[in-house]
């Protein structure tokens, strides 16, 4: 032993360490599958938009029903949507709904379950106007993403603000870098407002912005706005809450300028609510009502229709009721909008589709 | 630089610019410290940023507590930690004795040309995106098994770890002086003896930094582990299910919109770096002492 | 780095560097431990050829999966710098330069000052020093590459956005390079950043390289009257091979990084001369857009970009080796 080269004198003991740890780890995998509890164990990943919410329902419900461990990781909605399709995981959260086309493509049927609301908010950073809010409409949103509005001082900019002092600064544009349901929506709504954008650019989880610059991620667009002055950019209202940015007052589809907030999402859910089609697909961007906020969008939970695993299904069914019911009382905490009655009830028939096997897998 | 004397044994006249190559050989001096103080004024300036944020919240709880929803009090990285450890085990495992046995054979046996081949490849490899490995290891491993696992995230890691360990160890094993080669061959060891006892045994510090080097970047990576280990919020120590890691974490956590998050993911770093330093602490002490 | 201070070559076998001429031939030779000197021979081809082997996987699983992206843009992707996921036009010509360019800034900024600490470490400072010194800069390594991308986005790019990059762009604006917008996120920033974390890696094999020089040479330089200047010249051209392989590690690690990248350089795909304005790197883009890209067009065309990155990689290292090759000829490597 002695005579032992000193590198295999530390990998030897490296080498042994690591199999015992790895032979512990597997024999602790074989116990725990006969250990006769019915605990049961299941991983979701997808949008990272609801993952704070989400990670308050599985702890709460885990205190409810202790066998019942919930997990999920925010790999984004597109990753989430892609590992539901590839049955890596049991269950995904998406902002953006599946295209006809990605719903083909999966192996079984899936199904969009609205879990909660949020929204965009246009964020912005002028130091001579601390302490102002200021007011956007669709125009000038697209106006300034689309390089045709350049000023801070623009006429139409003014029009909207009458008695602000807009400087006469170069706005700064930041968007988006990677692919995300922010996005999505964003660019939903401005193609629903502005041909020209409809037209340009269009919608979706990624495109090719006209102007400006791309920062990774909702932080770092919060970053990037709170560092440079004059800046305007598109983040979730709690990024902009959390961080004590300024957000501005947005017009909607009946001309008012209205704030977001936690109610006027939730008025934007219910004022689409009669015209959200079977599968429960539907953007609400632009949504009709006075009082409602346009750049506001469902979240999902996708699910498989039919489940494989009845243990693994029930537990699900279980708790997508309670996150639909009991689940939304939590959501205004974290400032989330909780889902209108009438979206709570088509939730409830999706829910009761779910089987195993043909028969229903919700009894309650 | 004026030099007398013929072209195969130069030297150097004196006075003639003796005062100048003197002044030179100050400034360069002076320079090289400079770079040095410029880069430790650096990682300092970054440990500095790093600790301000996240010193209050590196408690004892922090280190064995699993991560709580957001408002909660209580949190902490426990889980990651150990899924950390894991994963670099599982990685330096595989990793590890793969490439330095990769790494013998590029400095010792191979042939111009298939060695060159081979070499090349190798170098390539050190240049793949960590998202293209994560990636390729999700279509190999976790696709077919149909779940993520904390092997998929050390096989992605090992990935990564394999070409570094390769070259540097072929580049210190060329270092070696083939004296010693010789001498170990003349008095009748056999080959492998020879590369194993007496060449790598004089290369082992620096095979040792090699290794420490890759260990470094691979608790670095966030991107593979995003599509081969994921995460998970409660301890686990199965290697068949996700587990949860102080990268993703940090990246997470950074990621976010609470205050009290980030200055989580900055005490996150603190421990991960810390981590480090106590493994490469630990390895070359134990390789300088014979050195 | 012209040294007229070069040792004769009298240390090499003719054959070049290895122990034996052939393999087969020496394994013969030493016929009773044959069997087991075959093992190890064999056993560490296997292993070396299962790293060669797993690079020729991955490129064959890129390949596989980019074949729509090939089939409908053909050569056009290397040359086009539209990137339009929404109606499905891509090229990859933007990101390729931003790569490049990124890459070639990161070495330019970290192998000089890398070599420098490694002179410092070895030829100059005192041992108690050195280890210190050398283990706190393996540390930065220890550092995951998502907080560098902090620290550059709330650290170094308002001060470079502050204090750097206005002087340099009033003082040398008449340069295009240093024209445009200069809010901190671009392709120098990148660079700077992609440096700090390639140092760690060029300095810790380049300090055990030069190490490992016998002091022969540096004494026999000394005694021929050299100053500490000189001598280092002649150490650093006994050690070229090894920082050649020094910084072709380094430079792996720039051209694969992520995480920091996408987060200072400002993800913009354009080709543009300014160094201050923003660009966008093939694995930023990929780390980016790669888990939310909708089509099958759109994922196969984030693929080809990392079948281009290869190429790139390639590239370089041909190029790195042919310098390496061309420079090291005449002189021998120093091995007593």
């Amino acid at each position: 032993m002695s005579r032992m080269p000193s590198v295999f004198r530390v990998l030897l003991p490296l080498a042994l360490l690591s199999c015992t740890g790895l032979i512990l780890a597997g024999c602790k995998d074989a116990s725990s599958n006969n250990s006769g509890a019915s605990e049961v164990r299941l991983q979701g990943a997808g949008a990272t938009f609801p993952n704070p919410l989400y990670q308050k329902w599985f702890s709460e419900y885990n205190k409810l029903h202790s066998n019942a461990k919930f997990d999920y990781q925010s790999i984004g909605s597109g990753g989430g949507i892609k590992q539901i399709s590839s049955n890596t995981v049991d269950f995904a959260g998406s902002d953006a709904t599946m295209t006809d086309q990605q719903l083909q493509e999966a192996p079984a049927e899936l199904l969009h379950i609205p879990s909660v609301l949020g929204a965009v908010v246009m964020t912005y950073n002028i130091p001579t106007l601390s302490g102002t809010s200021l007011k956007f409409s669709g125009d000038t949103i697209s106006g300034i993403y689309l390089g045709n509005i350049k000023k801070w001082n623009d006429p139409k900019l003014v029009a909207d603000n009458p008695g602000v002092n807009l400087p006469a600064a170069d706005i700064t544009v930041v968007s988006r870098s990677d692919g995300s349901g922010t996005t999505a929506i964003f660019t939903d709504y401005l193609s629903k407002v502005s041909p020209e954008w409809k037209d340009k650019v269009g919608a979706g989880t990624s495109v090719k912005w006209p102007v400006g610059l791309s920062a990774k991620g909702s932080e770092g667009v919060t970053g990037q706005v709170k560092q440079s002055p004059n800046s305007i950019g598109y983040v979730e209202l709690i990024y902009a809450e959390q961080n004590k940015l300024p957000y501005a007052d947005v017009k909607n589809a009946a001309g008012q300028f209205v704030r977001p907030s936690i109610q006027t999402v939730t008025n934007a859910a219910a004022g689409s609510a009669s015209s959200i089609p079977a599968d429960l697909r539907v953007s609400i961007t632009n949504a009709p009502g006075t009082d409602a906020y346009p750049i506001s969008t469902f979240t999902y939970f996708l699910v498989y229709k039919d489940q494989k695993d009845q243990a693994k299904g029930k537990a699900l069914v279980d708790f997508l009721w309670w996150a639909t019911h009991d689940g939304q009382k939590m959501a205004p905490d974290l400032i989330y909008a909780p889902l209108p009655a009438e979206v709570v009830q088509k939730d409830e028939e999706k829910i009761r589709s779910i089987t195993y096997q043909g028969s229903p897998l919700y009894k309650g | 630089m004026a030099v007398s004397g013929s072209a195969e044994f130069p030297v150097l006249t004196a006075d003639f610019n003796l005062r100048r190559r003197k002044l030179k050989s100050r400034v360069m001096t002076g320079l090289t410290m400079a770079c040095a103080v410029l880069l430790i004024g650096i990682l300092l300036a970054i440990l500095l940023y790093i600790s301000a944020t996240g010193i209050r919240q590196l408690s004892l709880g922090f280190l064995v507590n699993n991560p709580k929803p957001v408002g909660e009090s209580g949190s902490g990285i426990a889980n990651a930690i150990v899924g950390t450890f894991i994963l670099i085990a599982i990685a330096t495992v595989i990793g590890l004795p793969v490439g330095i046995m990769a790494g013998i054979y590029l400095s010792e046996f191979a042939s111009s040309k298939f060695g060159r081949v081979v070499r090349f490849l190798i170098d390539t490899l050190t240049g793949v995106p960590s998202i293209v490995v994560g990636v390729f290891a999700w279509t190999v491993i976790v696709h077919p098994m149909g779940h993520f696992s904390a092997l998929a995230g050390g096989v992605g890691l090992a990935i990564i770890m394999m070409p570094i360990v390769a070259r540097t160890t072929e580049e210190m094993i060329k270092l070696v002086p083939h004296s010693l080669r010789e001498a170990s061959l003349a008095l009748g060891a056999p080959v492998w003896r020879m590369s194993l006892g007496v060449v790598l045994r004089t290369a082992a510090a620096g095979v040792a930094t090699g290794a420490m080097l890759a260990i470094a970047r691979i608790a670095g990576e966030t991107a593979p582990l995003l599509f081969t280990a994921l995460s998970y919020n409660y301890m686990s120590t199965d290697i068949n299910q996700p587990i949860a890691s102080l990268t993703y974490q940090i990246y997470y956590y950074a990621g976010s919109p609470y205050e009290e998050w980030h200055s989580m993911a900055w005490a996150a770093t603190l421990v991960l770096v810390g981590m480090i330093l106590v493994i490469n602490v630990a390895v070359l002490s134990v390789v300088r002492r014979r050195a | 780095m012209a040294s007229s201070i070069t040792p004769p070559n009298t240390y090499e076998p003719a054959g070049g560097p290895g122990p034996f001429p052939s393999v087969g031939a020496r394994t013969r030779a030493l016929f009773p431990s044959g069997f087991g000197d075959w093992v190890f021979k064999y056993s560490t081809l296997l292993f070396a050829i299962g790293i060669a082997g797993l690079v020729v996987a991955i490129i064959v699983s890129m390949a596989q999966n980019s074949t729509l992206s090939v089939a409908k843009f053909g050569w056009s992707f290397l040359t086009n710098t539209t990137w339009d996921p929404v109606h499905e036009q891509f090229g990859a010509a933007a990101f390729t330069y931003g790569t490049v360019v990124s890459s070639v800034l990161a070495l330019l900024f970290a192998v000089p000052v890398s070599l420098g600490i490694a002179v410092f470490l070895v030829e100059q400072a005192p041992r108690r020093l050195s280890y210190p010194v050398s283990f706190l800069i393996q540390l930065l390594a220890a550092i995951p590459s998502v907080v560098y991308g902090m620290w550059g986005i709330f650290v170094l790019a308002p001060l470079l956005r502050t204090y750097v990059y206005p002087p340099i762009q009033s003082a040398l604006g008449f340069l295009p390079i240093f024209q445009g917008p200069t809010n901190g996120l671009g392709l120098m920033t990148a660079g700077l950043i992609l440096a700090v974390m390639i140092v760690p890696i060029v300095t810790a094999v380049s300090t055990d390289v030069l190490r490992a020089v016998p002091d022969t040479q540096r004494e026999a330089a000394f005694a021929m009257g050299a100053t500490k200047w000189e001598t280092t010249q002649v150490v650093l051209g006994a050690a070229r091979s090894g920082i050649s392989g020094a910084v072709i590690l380094g430079l792996g690690r720039a051209i694969g990084e992520t995480m920091a990248v996408t987060m200072v350089i400002g993800n913009r795909p354009e080709i543009s001369e300014h160094l201050f304005g923003p660009s966008y790197t093939i694995s930023a883009a990929i780390a980016n857009e790669f888990t939310e890209a909708t089509s099958e067009l759109y994922r196969h065309s984030l693929v080809e970009l990392g079948l281009i990155l290869f190429i790139i990689t390639f590239v370089i290292n041909v190029l790195a080796r042919l310098l390496v090759w061309t420079v090291t000829r005449g002189q021998g490597s120093a091995r007593a």
